[in-house]
């Protein structure tokens, strides 16, 4: 035993050493970059330099890690140190949403995006109390494992699988998708192009070296991003306010940024802006309710106006093309004509709406709004913890530790390092809001910073004079939430190199989470569905070959799901907590802290919880169902879990209690070592 | 398999250190979400007080649980002879 313990130590030293020489490697090679940008060297160069260098780094490890053996494969050997694995879950959990989506979110919705960052991070105080010290001394290799041990038949594990596949899925087409955003805006390649190759840097790891060639990896993803994400913060905070801690500093600037919102939002020329926005978005809904003759009339319109121009003697060319334009973008029929106006009409009533103040809690138009509004805030941060404590891709890491100990201490670490970018997320948010409102807000629209027209021109930022003052009022700006994050370097004036680290690190955040979701999927497809319920002697290398034959098909699959840039994907990434919350959450919790909880019990359970929670986020979202007590699809399981739970309660009750086996499971579960565990697993089934 | 007495202590501190420490959350998250307009009359750092919780404060409180659970835990293993190795 002392000799394992002292490997463990050396192991531990060396990995240390080879992550501290990286980091350094890595902050030498931006800074040699910097150097480089300075001497001339140009912006696409410093893209592809990023991109070659950080993919050949996440191949390189990939490749390294390459392994044959089944337990190295699926569980890293279970020999990740407490902190190491606590990095790979933070750059696991750190998502392209977090990274990139979650300022912006912040920005736009002030205090009442805050739901994010408390869901996300107080989530890990029910995995540390519930789940995770019980889940690896269970020890074997995924959630459904654990379900089916401990409820026993293939029901439950079947019902498990299901709602993995669900939950992880509609997430890893998010990420893939975020992946294919960055790298084609990067090197300038087309979206499809970008996809290949992201799926490409994802399987090359997860191929050859399942779980633990995604540790690895993630370790050196997660040094990657969080620089990535705290310098730009920094230098801004440093710029803004003399003093590089934003965390700190913040609360200064958000007085600052209260104060210049009082004259933003009573200045007479926005409150007009707002009034012909709202004129505009009342004549757009006109049109649509004029359909189909209103488009007829502006077809026949524009023909004339194309016709007359042309007819003209003085007429060129340029005018020409700008009334075809015109006429070609017209829509081509009323289905198109009802989709198109009705986003118009929506941006434009957006744009007419009361902006409120950052920090003001719940705004609304009356009190009842405001209440729904704070309940809403409740069950999104409710269903968010949960969902964090019930994420298969997430819970699966806990079984790499060596030990429950550290098992324990490795659950600190992750929330500890998710907490750095979290906690800096909304400092970030409130210094960028400062810099928009005080040097964009109120001046000349004619010389406004570059960075304005170079995010205007992929739509990211859009400027519409409507007032035709020149002067640019806070109706008149829309900004998408990505932009936020990815122009923060240039708001900041910081040189284009700090551009490509924050790039780096949004795809070192992107790739991470695909190859932990993807491998979520092929484990519970080749290890529950094939190997525990299909073919139980299948030997080895058959797993692994079918493991890795999934895990390309899955890839492909999401690949392509990704390609169509569904619209709702991002609406789509907060159902999977909801989904995980009601399917997983009881039946694993019950399972550990209530031994009379039963086979039944947890059909029933996960059933009636998986079912409420996809009947209610359908029907609101796609059916129009009114909302019960105003609690939005997004947070469907505020009444999935409650009712899952109840559910297994009471079944459990009115069936006869589970036998022996799943008893001494419990047991086995509860406590890290006694003294029958050494004589085999005999009670793990 | 039967228990000990004494494993069964254990595992009734267990119970009670993961009580005490749920409650502590959720005092950290749903009242400090219910009643943020009280708490935003104080200020903390330049921020209104709620509006602090909400983006810093209850997230170091959460880091400290996790932090204090795991020292606790791996302590009171230790101390009833459940602990590994």
């Amino acid at each position: 035993m002392a000799s394992r313990k002292n490997k463990h130590k050396i192991f531990f030293l060396s990995l240390s050493r080879y992550y501290g020489f990286y980091t350094g490697g890595f902050i030498g090679f931006v800074i040699l970059l910097a150097i480089a940008e300075q001497m001339g060297m140009s912006n696409a160069w410093i893209g592809y330099i990023f991109m070659a260098a950080t993919f050949g780094l996440y191949a390189g490890i990939g490749v390294m890690s390459r392994t044959a053996d089944i337990s190295e494969y699926y569980v890293a050997g279970r020999r990740v140190p407490a902190v190491f694995n606590g990095m790979a879950t933070g750059a696991d959990w750190l998502s392209a949403a977090s990274f990139i989506g979650m300022a912006g979110t912040l920005y736009l919705s002030g205090y009442d995006g805050l739901a994010f960052i408390m869901g996300w991070t107080g989530g890990f105080v029910l995995v540390a109390l519930f789940i995770a010290p019980y889940l690896r001394k269970f020890g074997q290799f995924t959630i459904p494992d654990f379900l089916g041990a401990r409820y026993g038949g293939d029901l439950v594990r079947t019902i498990g699988v299901f709602a993995a596949i669900l939950a992880s899925f509609t997430y890893v087409v998010a990420q893939i998708y975020g992946v294919g955003l960055i790298s084609s805006r990067f090197l300038a390649i087309d979206f499809t192009t970008g996809i290949l190759v992201g799926i490409v840097g994802i399987l090359v790891c997860s191929m050859l070296g399942g779980m633990k060639a995604i540790t690895w990896t993630q370790v050196a993803q997660y040094v990657i991003l969080i620089i990535a994400y705290l310098v730009p913060v920094v230098m801004l905070s440093q710029r803004i306010t003399d003093v590089p801690v934003p965390q700190l500093m913040s609360g200064q600037v958000l007085q600052k940024v209260t104060e210049r919102e009082q004259d933003i939002f009573n200045d007479p020329q926005q409150l007009k802006a707002r009034e012909l926005f709202k004129h505009k978005a009342d004549e757009t809904d006109a049109r649509i309710k004029g359909l189909p003759d209103s488009l007829s009339v502006e077809r026949r319109d524009a023909e004339h106006n194309l016709v007359r121009i042309k007819e003209a003697a003085a007429s060129d060319a340029s005018a020409i093309r700008d009334a075809e334009q015109v006429l070609q973008n017209l829509p081509r029929n009323e289905v198109e004509a009802r989709e198109t106006w009705g986003r118009e009409a929506e941006q434009l009533r957006a744009s007419a709406k009361a902006p409120h103040p950052h920090a003001e809690p719940f705004p609304g138009e009356n009190e009842k709004e405001r209440d729904t509004a704070r309940l809403n805030f409740m069950a999104l941060a409710a269903c968010l913890m949960i969902g964090t404590a019930a994420l298969p891709h997430i819970l699966m890491r806990y079984y790499t530790t060596p030990s429950v100990k550290e098992a324990r201490q490795s659950v600190f670490w992750s929330l500890f390092f998710i907490f750095l970018l979290y906690f800096s997320a909304p400092a970030l948010a409130i210094l960028v809001k400062y810099e928009i409102y005080t040097k964009l807000i109120g001046s000349s629209i004619a010389d406004l910073p570059a960075w304005v027209a170079a995010w205007g021109n992929i739509g990211l930022v859009k400027i519409n004079d409507i007032n035709h003052d020149g002067i640019l009022q806070l109706a008149e700006l829309t900004l998408n939430p990505d932009v936020i994050l990815l122009a923060t370097p240039e708001i900041a004036g910081l040189p284009y190199v700090v551009s490509g680290l924050v790039a780096a690190g949004g795809l070192a955040a992107a790739l991470s989470t695909a190859d932990a979701l993807l491998l979520t999927i092929a484990n519970a497809l080749s290890h529950d569905v094939y190997y525990k319920m299909i073919d139980p002697y299948a030997s080895t290398p058959r797993r692994m070959i079918m493991s890795k034959i999934l895990l390309l098909l899955v890839a492909l699959i999401a690949a392509y799901f990704a390609s169509l840039k569904p619209d709702h994907i991002l609406s789509m990434v907060a159902w999977a907590f909801s989904i995980a919350a009601s399917a997983f959450f009881p039946a694993l919790v019950l399972g550990i802290f209530w031994k009379r909880a039963n086979k039944w019990g947890a059909v029933a359970g996960m059933a009636v919880g998986i079912g409420l929670c996809l009947f209610y986020l359908v029907s609101v979202k796609f059916y129009g169902m009114t909302p019960w007590f105003g609690i939005k699809d997004t947070a469907a399981g505020a009444f999935g879990v409650p009712a899952g739970m109840l559910t297994l309660i009471a079944v459990s009750l009115l069936t006869p209690p589970p036998d022996t086996e799943a008893r001494n499971l419990v047991e086995y579960c509860r406590y890290p070592h006694l003294k029958n565990d050494a004589d085999g697993n005999s009670a793990r089934a | 398999m039967p228990l000990s007495k004494i494993h069964q202590e254990y595992w009734e501190k267990n119970l009670r250190m993961t009580a005490a420490l749920l409650l502590v959350w959720f005092l950290a998250t749903f009242p400090v979400i219910w009643f943020v307009r009280d708490l935003n009359t104080f200020s903390f750092l330049g921020f209104p007080l709620g509006f602090y919780m909400a983006a810093q404060g209850s997230l170091i409180i959460y880091v400290a649980l996790v932090w204090f659970y795991a020292r606790h835990m791996n302590k009171l293993d230790k101390k009833y002879g459940v602990a590994e190795e």
